[in-house]
């Protein structure tokens, strides 16, 4: 019994080794780029369109509007990143219903890997925003003493973001694995269908996470309307 | 140990890959699409607006237009009510005159046919009169009328006052062309030499008599000299019988036939 997908090797070349996390992935990533190239190549500007034009519209603003609710005043700038998360996270757990199918976001590998992206972006959309003096004076506030604490946060919340999408589905997986050992039809599915769930609210609460994190990066310096803040 | 690097490392290039490829392929056209959408959408609102601004100017145009075109019409109405009723009262008092022309022309006619009447009633009644009087005179005195005529004018000579007399012997005298004495019948030669006998013996002796039938002669006989006349006539007689016949005829109720007869117009100086 494997607890990640990494274990699971089709070929390796000293270093460099191809799993099922990683096929898995290119899997997901074909699917979502193909799909989304054959529903956008004929798209109508038009106020009649098609099914699956809605589909895509209904999501993209939907993500936009969540980011706008976060508090990211230019919601269009972070959808790129934001929304990849959230689809990549949600498309892998949606895919569990296919058989034979684990979703590289059981695999600890992924889900680090997603949650360093978020520990590199959050200063960079920060920088971006506020220049670098700006951002690193966010880890002096509200005084310099907070710094060790603030950059242990930094990397606490990353582990965090990691290792609660990687439990939550591993272990999904695990508990379908196990109940299909003793309690064979039924209760499995069940437990598909709540794995779908808890892959959804996985795949919101991470988004939205990253969302609240760049928000804080992009926000915290800004001068007050009624307290400037120094140095600017 | 869960995490292989080398799987993180490929996962986060994965993951910079599909984010690339989503913008690519999924934001952008979307966000794209839907721009455009409201964009045409918002033009198109701009473009009702417009619309309905442009169709209230209409509308209120063509109000103006209407009301404009309902005064034009009522004016046009009344000023043809009013040459219609011009019209009508000029018809009528061009009836009016039509029929009063026709009127008088019909009062005439009847005047007119009245007259005649009257005339020829006239005309006959003298006939019957003298028919009368000749028969009667005949049946009662075996006299006949000519006889009784020309005896009634001797004797109004005879009897003649100073006054006349002096006029008609000075007319007499004073005459150029012969006395005439006009009857409404031939005279017999008896009465013609009596008459004159008595003209010469009573006015002048040596005066020329001419005697002249006038069968429309009224009264019966007459002698004129110099434009003095001595006559016996019945033009009396006639007014009465013309009073009566108009009064019968007028409670007969015929208004029309009972206009009233012409005067007589019997000129002679009543001795």
């Amino acid at each position: 019994m494997h607890l990640s997908p990494d274990e699971t090797l089709f070929w390796q070349y000293g270093f460099i080794k191809l799993n099922a996390t990683i096929a898995f992935t290119w899997a997901l990533m074909f699917v979502l780029a193909v799909g989304s190239k054959l529903i956008t190549r004929k798209l109508s500007t038009e106020l009649t369109r098609s099914r699956w034009q809605n589909l895509l519209e209904i999501l993209v603003t939907g993500i936009e509007r969540q980011i706008a609710e976060v508090g990211l005043p230019q919601p269009r700038q972070y959808l790129g990143f934001l929304g990849t998360l959230f689809l990549f996270v949600a498309a892998a757990a949606l895919a569990t219903v296919i058989p034979g199918y684990e979703p590289p976001t059981g695999s600890l590998s992924t889900t680090t890997a997603l949650a360093l992206c978020v520990l590199v972006a959050v200063p960079a959309f920060g920088i971006a925003d506020q220049g670098l003096g700006g951002y690193l004076q966010s880890y002096l506030e509200p005084t310099f003493m907070m710094l060790p604490f603030n950059l242990i946060s930094e990397v606490s919340r990353t582990l965090a973001l990691a290792v609660r999408l990687f439990g939550n589905m591993m272990s999904g997986a695990m508990i379908i694995a196990i109940l299909l050992t003793i309690t064979p039809f039924l209760f499995p599915i069940l437990m598909t269908a709540l794995g779908l769930l808890t892959g959804m609210v996985q795949a919101y609460i991470f988004s939205i996470l990253a969302a609240v994190y760049i928000a804080a990066a992009t926000r915290t310096h800004k001068p007050a309307p009624l307290a400037p803040a120094p140095g600017t | 140990m869960l995490i292989d690097w080398f799987t993180v490392g490929a996962q986060a290039v994965n993951f910079l890959v599909l984010v690339w490829l989503l913008k690519r392929f999924l934001y952008q056209p979307i966000l794209h699409a839907i721009d455009e959408r409201e964009r045409r959408i918002a033009a198109e609102l701009a473009d009702a607006d417009a619309q309905r601004a442009a169709a209230q100017h209409e509308r209120a145009t063509f109000q103006h237009k209407n009301e404009a075109f309902d005064q034009q019409r009522a004016a046009l109405f009344a000023h043809a009510m009013d040459e219609a009723k011009a019209e009508r009262q000029r018809l009528l008092e061009e009836a009016r005159q039509a029929a009063d022309a026709l009127r008088a022309e019909r009062r005439d006619a009847l005047r007119q046919e009245a007259d005649q009447l009257d005339q020829a009633l006239r005309r006959r009644t003298v006939q019957e009169v003298f028919a009368i009087a000749r028969k009667t005179l005949a049946d009662l005195a075996g006299a006949s009328l000519e006889e009784r005529l020309v005896a009634v004018l001797i004797e109004r000579l005879r009897t003649m006052d100073d006054a006349a007399h002096a006029v008609f012997a000075q007319a007499l005298r004073t005459a150029t062309d012969p006395a005439c004495v006009r009857s409404a019948f031939e005279l017999p030669a008896a009465q013609r030499a009596a008459l004159q006998a008595v003209i010469h013996t009573a006015f002048a002796p040596a005066v020329p008599v001419r005697f002249e039938t006038a069968p429309d002669l009224v009264s019966g006989i007459v002698l004129t000299a110099n434009g003095q006349q001595i006559a016996w006539d019945i033009a009396d007689y006639l007014r009465s019988l013309e009073r009566g016949v108009g009064e019968l005829l007028k409670e007969k109720g015929q208004p029309d036939a009972g206009a009233g007869p012409a005067p007589s117009e019997t000129a002679a100086p009543h001795p």
